[in-house]
């Protein structure tokens, strides 16, 4: 799962540095991650693992590292499951 | 009756300002007006001795100016485009039969590759942009245009075409910083001047869709937008008159302006709300501009 979110901000998150560089819990904002490409990455993430960020988690805290992504995309596999 | 209602009913009764069936598209008389001319005095003082460049605009743009600055990626809901009959005396022919049995006839009309603007900086960046890159003290222009926003309410706060005047910096992040803390000061000074009770909070844009709340809550969370919040429709909160704006380098990557160091330019604006501030002071000092305060007719110019 943190490859292919890993993937996915390589291919559409437009960092400044190679993403294999950045730790899990290094802020992606300070590693070049815009507002506009925190969309697509949503969008994308959407797409890959089938799910849907609610509200609660549109937040910039959200999206600020890969671990942070990694928990979000991990619980709403798992509510979705559990559903 | 709620009062907001009834602001906007009193101020209907009063000839202030004309309805015209369309919720948000209105037309103003003297009283009005004369308040808007010394709004529009006010602020060129208080932006006196700045150098601004000025520039006035119609209420529309260049389609492919529109499209680039990337508005629909974020408010495709407020966006509107001018289209016109194009067709010959056999299609003018099928149009008047169309609108004399009340069918669909908008559909038939075509794209005048014009837009209707939706913020008046918008049009400046093109422009500096063009001239290559800026000068070490960066630019700062004096801008106003009419704006339109798909946005029918009820409130006479929030029209549909409004009057937007701003002041816009462009260049190094230090100098378009240092600007928008200086007009944050300038702004409140201004309403203080005006005896307006006001507050400064944080604020984000309305951005479109699921999307539109992340955006939102990062806009927030940068405080790039700050609002100066003036109390004018009853019973709802407080309405946004002026905002101070950090764009980062949105604009100056989006038309590669750039400064003398080769990065590209940072902008800020700070902007004002015409027809806002014009309902503000009817607010709060009544109809007769006779009886306003003194400091607030001297400020104004009015007589």
């Amino acid at each position: 799962m943190e490859q292919q979110i890993r993937d996915i901000l390589a291919e559409v998150g437009g960092l400044v540095v190679p993403v294999g560089q950045v730790k899990l819990d290094q802020d992606l904002f300070a590693a070049g991650l815009t507002s506009f490409a925190t969309v697509t990455v949503m969008l994308a993430l959407e797409e890959a693992f089938d799910l849907e960020f609610p509200d609660r988690l549109m937040t910039r805290a959200t999206f600020g590292s890969i671990a942070t992504l990694l928990a979000a995309v991990t619980e709403l596999k798992g509510d979705r499951v559990a559903a | 009756m709620d009062m907001q209602t009834s602001f906007r009913t009193r101020l209907i009764a009063e000839g202030i300002l004309f309805p015209t069936g369309v919720d948000g598209l209105f037309g103003r008389n003297g009283t009005f007006e004369a308040v808007y001319d010394g709004l529009e005095h006010a602020i060129t003082n208080f932006g006196r001795g700045s150098g601004a460049e000025v520039m006035r605009f119609p209420p529309a743009m260049a389609q492919t100016t529109f499209e680039k600055s990337g508005y629909m990626k974020n408010f495709p809901h407020f966006a509107g485009t001018v289209h016109c009959f194009c067709g010959d005396d056999r299609a003018h022919h099928a149009l008047m039969g169309q609108m004399e049995r009340g069918e669909d006839w908008m559909g038939k009309q075509e794209p005048a590759d014009i837009v209707l603007t939706p913020a008046a900086c918008y049009a400046v960046y093109p422009i500096v942009a063009k001239r290559g890159v800026l000068a070490d003290a960066g630019h700062l222009v004096d801008v106003a245009s009419y704006c339109f926003r798909h946005e029918p309410s009820l409130e006479p706060t929030r029209m549909q075409l409004f009057r937007m005047r701003e002041y816009v910096r462009i260049g190094t992040p230090a100098q378009v910083l240092a600007f928008r803390e200086e007009w944050m000061e300038r702004g409140q000074a201004f309403a203080t001047s005006l005896e307006l009770p006001f507050e400064v909070d944080v604020a984000n844009d309305p951005f479109f869709g699921r999307a539109g709340k992340l955006m939102a809550d990062s806009q927030r969370m940068q405080n790039l937008k700050f609002e100066l919040l003036i109390p004018v429709n009853d019973g709802a909160g407080p309405t946004a008159c002026l905002s101070f704006n950090y764009h980062m380098s949105y604009f100056g990557d989006t038309w590669d302006m750039r400064t003398p160091d080769g990065n590209a330019a940072q902008t800020a604006c700070v902007a004002f709300g015409m027809e806002r501030l014009v309902l503000a002071l009817l607010r709060h000092h009544g109809f007769d501009l006779d009886q306003w305060p003194a400091g607030v007719r001297e400020t104004l110019a009015l007589r």
